[in-house]
């Protein structure tokens, strides 16, 4: 296989556009970095798209090329597992404003510099425009189905919104259709910490190598701690030392969840640009549905033919089961098939990421049944 | 397939194909799967149990956790064209009330329900003075999901007094049919078809 062919791993293409922005402004050209697997059957009706989450990429399932850890999805998707890639075709594309190769700020603009802070402010339902605009160059126009946790779950639902006609089976995990204020306000403390930054300096940080790695850090140890349940840090660490037998009296990380917490937020910046964390997180906190649809979600899905299932977490806190139900009364309200299950896990919203074995039976018979 | 329990399968029989329907306390989702595998049925399903559920979606039924208490309020009016409880009635908070919410969201019910008149039920308190436990109702009182018993005449009282029109009855001693001559007395089961014509 020629590296420019359409399908495979480590894929990459850049689009004329232009792609209209919610926001007024165009994205033109557009790049995608993606990855496939499987194959694509005759008449292009095996494929699936999986949304990747706020820090996810398209390395679903094979090993990112930067920390060499395998996939962030083995669990779910490869051959003979429920996203079973010897049966579907999967499509995982990084998503605009991200920086694994898709268009973001740390891409040229025109000028033949970095965007910085003169990309685009960009929406979910912008990403999800940017999917369809790729999945047209690949020839596929219906989809088998659309799935994603927390963002890629936000994806999911705008999909089945603007695009009811292309899906025909939609699974949202551990998701919502609008951001609550909570979450809003647990990504303004991350901006800040990146912004506050003396190293950030208003987003012109490329040319020299030298980021906001530190106010990146803090922002990622705080997110952190929205993704993990309280009774997952208590069994983790609880209040245990790290490396030693007693205080310090002072602020070195004695604790092992702070020794744990810095080790994730200096990590990540190995691996994720500051400013596409500024530019991801406004879309996600922009997302509401239902104000798309004249503050009814239910006229979000009026006329749907697509299949729903959504799974919530009970120890999730960041996007609770209400925020599930709250898509599902939607949906039952316009008379769309849904399921709806909240499972017992953990590991609070991490949990769709990790070993919930209920999660894969769900989602391995959701989707056959889809196939009937 | 494993054969249905009495009750389902009356209900299966009877159910018009081709319609939609709405099974409140699904269960495994046994009733739905055969209604949509032997009568082309879109059957939607409502389950408490979140392992029940699970395993509903993964037998690829459509069904929600949710609560007849609460969540049937969430469906339109006559969304569906059957709604069916069956063995759940008892188990509610406010029955009259989950009853109202099937006639709106349906446009008939099909109810079951253990007959807590029963004669082995009524020797055993009578003769015993304990709470019964019987084959059907085989759990104490201390534990029992059932809080509120009822009659087959409690039953058609209640619909009486919310204006419900029964179309039809059924009544069952062990797996068999039994008459509605002294039902009451002689039936360990009920299936109501209920309209609110």
């Amino acid at each position: 296989m020629s590296d420019d062919a359409p399908f495979g791993p480590d894929r990459h293409i850049t689009l004329a556009g232009p792609l209209a922005l919610d926001g007024g402004g165009v994205l033109a050209p557009v790049n995608f970095a993606y990855e496939t697997y499987g194959t694509l059957n005759a008449d292009a009706s095996n494929a699936i798209l999986l949304c990747h989450a706020l820090t996810g990429d398209q390395y679903v399932a094979s090993d990112h090329p930067v920390t060499g850890k395998p996939g962030w999805w083995t669990r779910m998707v490869g051959p003979g597992k429920p996203i079973d890639t010897d049966r579907y075709f999967v499509v995982c594309p990084n998503v605009i404003g991200s920086c694994m190769g898709s268009s973001g700020p740390a891409s040229l603009a025109e000028d033949g510099k970095p965007y910085g802070m003169r990309f685009p402010v960009i929406t979910i339902r912008d990403m999800v425009r940017a999917q369809a605009m790729l999945l047209d160059h690949l020839g596929i126009d219906r989809l088998y189905a659309v799935v994603g946790g927390s963002m890629g779950g936000m994806q999911v639902v705008s999909w089945a919104a603007t695009y009811p006609t292309r899906v025909a089976s939609a699974v949202i995990i551990a998701s919502t259709a609008r951001h609550s204020a909570q979450n809003i306000a647990f990504h303004e403390v991350g901006r800040q910490a990146i912004m506050a930054d003396p190293n950030w300096r208003g987003g012109d940080y490329y040319a020299d190598g030298k980021g906001p790695d530190a106010g990146l850090a803090v922002a990622r140890m705080a997110a952190h701690i929205t993704y993990l349940s309280e009774q997952g840090l208590t069994e983790k660490f609880g209040r245990r030392l790290q490396n030693r037998d007693a205080k310090t009296f002072g602020f070195d990380a004695d604790f092992q969840v702070e020794s744990y917490l810095r080790h994730q937020g200096l990590s990540f910046t190995d691996r994720f640009d500051a400013n596409s964390y500024l530019y991801i997180t406004r879309a996600m906190d922009y997302f509401d549905l239902a104000e798309e649809h004249g503050g009814h979600l239910a006229n979000a899905f009026r006329g749907s033919a697509t299949r729903f299932c959504l799974v919530s977490f009970d120890t999730d806190w960041l996007y609770p089961t209400t925020d599930s139900r709250n898509i599902v009364h939607a949906l039952n309200a316009s008379g769309a098939p849904v399921s709806f299950v909240e499972l017992s896990a953990p590991f609070g919203h991490d949990s769709f990421l990790l070993d919930v074995p209920d999660l894969n039976r769900v989602v391995d018979g959701f989707l056959k049944a889809g196939g009937q | 397939m494993t054969a249905l329990r009495p009750d389902l399968a009356i209900i299966a029989r009877e159910v018009a194909a081709g319609t939609r329907v709405l099974d409140v306390g699904c269960g495994d989702g046994a009733l739905m799967a055969a209604l949509r595998d032997e009568k082309q049925v879109d059957a939607r399903g409502m389950e408490l149990d979140s392992a029940n559920v699970a395993e509903c979606v993964a037998r690829g039924l459509s069904v929600i956790q949710g609560d007849a208490n609460i969540d049937l309020a969430d469906y339109p009016e006559g969304a569906f064209d059957y709604a069916i409880l069956s063995q759940t009635l008892q188990t509610t908070m406010r029955p009259d009330l989950v009853m109202e919410q099937l006639l709106r969201v349906g446009r008939k019910a099909f109810v079951s329900f253990p007959n807590f008149a029963h004669w082995r039920v009524r020797l055993s308190l009578l003769w015993g003075g304990r709470m019964p436990v019987t084959r059907l109702l085989p759990i104490a009182w201390y534990e029992t999901p059932n809080i509120h018993h009822v009659t087959v005449d409690d039953f058609r009282a209640l619909v009486r007094d919310q204006g419900i029109k029964v179309e039809g009855a059924w009544f069952l001693s062990g797996d068999k049919l039994t008459s509605a001559a002294a039902a009451n007395f002689r039936a360990e089961h009920a299936v109501f078809l209920l309209s609110r014509s």
